[in-house]
């Protein structure tokens, strides 16, 4: 990296993160997006706007989330010192929420009475289910129907909250089919409607204003770091499906120069065997859902299917500022596969007692590993991004348990 | 002259109207495209939209979506495509050819090079949905340098000053979307397509083709009195998607469709 950039400019006026992001949707939403970028622009320094936020991130979702020293596991790894930032403990538990809030009140602003989603684990969708039912909006929710069958819970939990669950049954019938079609029916009810997207990509101003929603997991880390460990720490890690935990976090450390951070993307069953949800580790730069990003394609710019345990990072793409963060080398992007993913799993749950997501669990494989090449006088803080509870089916089949 | 603006000229000289169907390339099979172009040209089209197959047609509704996978269930590419329309010059010279697609499978290969392999075959515009005029400045005066058109969409959504915009980074023609939604949807209203489509006329110069909504000869004559063009799509491929397993017959239905709305047009 030659000269650093400042990295709180961008994106720029356009959308754009270098080559990556900008806004590449059909004539028909451009005016919605161009609207919303200007109810964005008016209200993200607006002290009331600011303070609803805060209030709600403060009694409604918990918030601050705390950083725990994970003594006994960092021990036992034998290294760097592991904090775990807790966004598993968030209302809805998962950090999905800190964003879902943020549109939410972006919709109310904006009178839109009805608000739709797409979801992969489901965590966004029940955290926009969630905000839908506090705040008295219609919600549906698009979900891949693969993933309708591999997270049953959630889907339940979407029912009760009041929102209407939309199997996706087109293409691979998983997280991009979901997208496809919430695209869809924004095109069809774009006057009443808000779209909530659950990830840092999508059209600009989709990846600024979900990043600058999540930001307040690296805000609090910083501080938290500061106060609990008296310095910065060396290295963060989060995992990386869309990447909106992992830029939450990294964002408000991008320019401390002395911060190494790891995004770990879903290596399904290696990256070698192409069965992965590893863009930026294994992929090319593209179009596809409103942005330039890396993303899985063949060579006739076909998106491929992607192969992951954890529902919440199979995707094809990537959030655009992760791919510039990847091209100008402030990020290092690597990957996990299912079988160490899962490992982390196990060993959190019964060393910490703290059940991780399968998603949160890729971070965790890659922090063990990245410790234990570190001295005990350095820190690493680790994304949490979501509590297990949700995966327990999952980890049950694996385990040849039936209920 | 380029044919879409030659193609165009002549309809006006005539005082008809332009019939756009729409297909997706290599639906249900790579062999049928070529011989469906030279048959909706006989049935009365004046230019084609070929269809370019993508994994994620976002702006696409159920019908097209299919044809999407039944395409790319062979691997239908651009590069066939590309082939498509090379054969299909061989013997017609004069019908525009438009690509229709999303960026991404376009980008694959390079702008330069898809441009000037598009060239060559014989294409003469492109549309890609996912590609507004913003984000279409590194790419336009590529196509333009290789004498494609780039058509670009208007919607209800789209305000006065984007009008303006749109009719001066496109050329050939501009598409108005004629209703809020996805390929295939609901019946359009024709009063409202009228007022917009003056609207349109008062704030561009390029000839206005209306697609989006229109499945029969009545809401194609509807249309034609109002448009420059008629855009049929989805009411097409139904028909190939009702004759996938017996593609002899495609050709016909189709071509039934298109002469209906042919003589509606010019009635």
């Amino acid at each position: 990296m030659s000269e650093r950039p400042d990295f709180s400019a961008f994106p720029d006026a356009s959308g754009h993160f270098g080559p990556y992001g900008g806004c590449f949707v059909s004539e028909t939403l451009m005016g919605a997006l161009d609207e919303l970028k200007a109810m964005y622009e008016r209200l993200k320094d607006d002290p009331q706007f600011r303070a609803d936020f805060d209030y709600d991130l403060a009694h409604y979702v918990g918030r601050p989330s705390p950083l725990y020293l994970a003594e006994r596991w960092s021990k036992q790894v034998g290294g760097a010192n592991i904090w775990l930032k807790r966004e598993d403990l968030n209302h809805t538990g998962a950090h999905k929420v800190n964003n879902t809030i943020g549109q939410a009140l972006l919709a109310k602003h904006m009178g839109k009475p009805r608000v739709i989603a797409e979801t992969g684990a489901g965590q966004h969708g029940v955290a926009t289910a969630t905000v839908a039912a506090r705040l008295g909006l219609k919600c549906q929710v698009y979900m891949g129907a693969e993933d309708v069958e591999r997270q049953k819970l959630n889907v339940y939990r979407m029912k009760l909250l009041g929102a209407e669950v939309i199997p996706v049954t087109s293409g691979s019938k998983t997280l991009k089919d979901a997208m496809n079609e919430a695209m869809r029916d924004w095109v069809t009810n774009v006057d009443d409607t808000f779209y909530i997207i659950g990830t840092v990509a999508g059209p600009h101003p989709y990846p600024q204003l979900v990043r600058d929603f999540q930001c307040i997991i690296g805000r609090e880390a910083r501080e938290q770091s500061l106060k609990q460990a008296g310095q910065l720490p060396d290295a963060l890690v989060a995992c990386v499906g869309g990447g909106s935990n992992a830029i939450g976090l990294f964002h408000p450390f991008l320019n401390d120069d002395g911060v190494a951070m790891y995004g770990v993307e879903a290596a399904g069953d290696g990256i070698e065997t192409g069965r992965h949800a590893a863009p930026l580790s294994a992929g090319r730069p593209g179009v596809l859902h409103g942005n330039r990003t890396y993303l899985m394609e063949d060579d006739n710019g076909q998106i491929i299917e992607t192969h992951s345990v954890s529902a919440g990072l199979d995707y094809p793409g990537v959030g655009p500022e992760h791919s510039w963060l990847k091209d100008v080398g402030r990020v290092q992007y690597v990957a996990a596969d299912d079988q160490e993913a899962l490992a982390a799993f196990r060993e959190l749950t019964r060393v910490e007692g703290i059940m991780p997501a399968l998603e949160s669990s890729h971070a965790l494989a890659y922090a063990k590993k990245l410790a234990a090449t570190m001295s005990p006088e350095q820190n690493i803080v680790v994304n949490l991004s979501g509590r297990g509870d949700k995966d327990i089916l999952t980890v049950a089949d694996i385990d040849g348990i039936k209920f | 002259m380029r044919r879409i603006e030659r193609c165009f000229e002549r309809l006006a000289g005539e005082n008809r109207k332009a019939l756009i169907p729409f297909v997706t390339a290599g639906d249900p099979q790579k062999a049928v495209t070529v011989p469906l172009m030279h048959d909706m040209v006989k049935a009365g089209a004046d230019i084609i939209e070929l269809g370019v197959p993508f994994s994620d047609p976002m702006a696409d509704g159920p019908v097209i979506q299919l044809a999407c996978e039944r395409a790319l269930a062979h691997n239908t590419s651009t590069r066939d495509i590309l082939g498509m329309v090379k054969t299909f010059r061989e013997t017609d010279t004069e019908t525009p050819v438009v690509l229709m697609g999303y960026l991404n499978p376009v980008e694959v290969m390079g702008y330069e090079a898809f441009a000037s392999a598009a060239s060559e075959a014989g294409v003469d515009g492109v549309l890609l949905v996912d590609l507004p005029p913003e984000e279409a400045l590194e790419v336009k005066p590529i196509m333009d340098a290789n004498g494609l058109d780039m058509i670009f969409l208007v919607a209800p959504t789209t305000s006065d000053a984007r009008i303006k915009l749109i009719g001066e980074a496109g050329s050939g023609y501009l598409y108005y979307v004629s209703l809020k939604g996805v390929t295939g949807s609901a019946a359009l209203n024709v009063d409202e397509v009228a007022s917009r489509v003056e609207t349109i006329r008062n704030l561009a110069k390029l000839p206005i083709g209306v697609g989006f909504g229109i499945k029969d000869a009545e809401s194609a004559q509807a249309v034609s009195r109002v448009a420059d063009g008629v855009v049929v799509g989805s009411a097409l491929v139904n028909q190939i998607d009702k004759f996938q397993k017996e593609p002899a017959a495609i050709n016909g239905a189709i071509g039934d469709i298109l002469s209906a709305m042919r003589t509606a047009m010019d009635t």
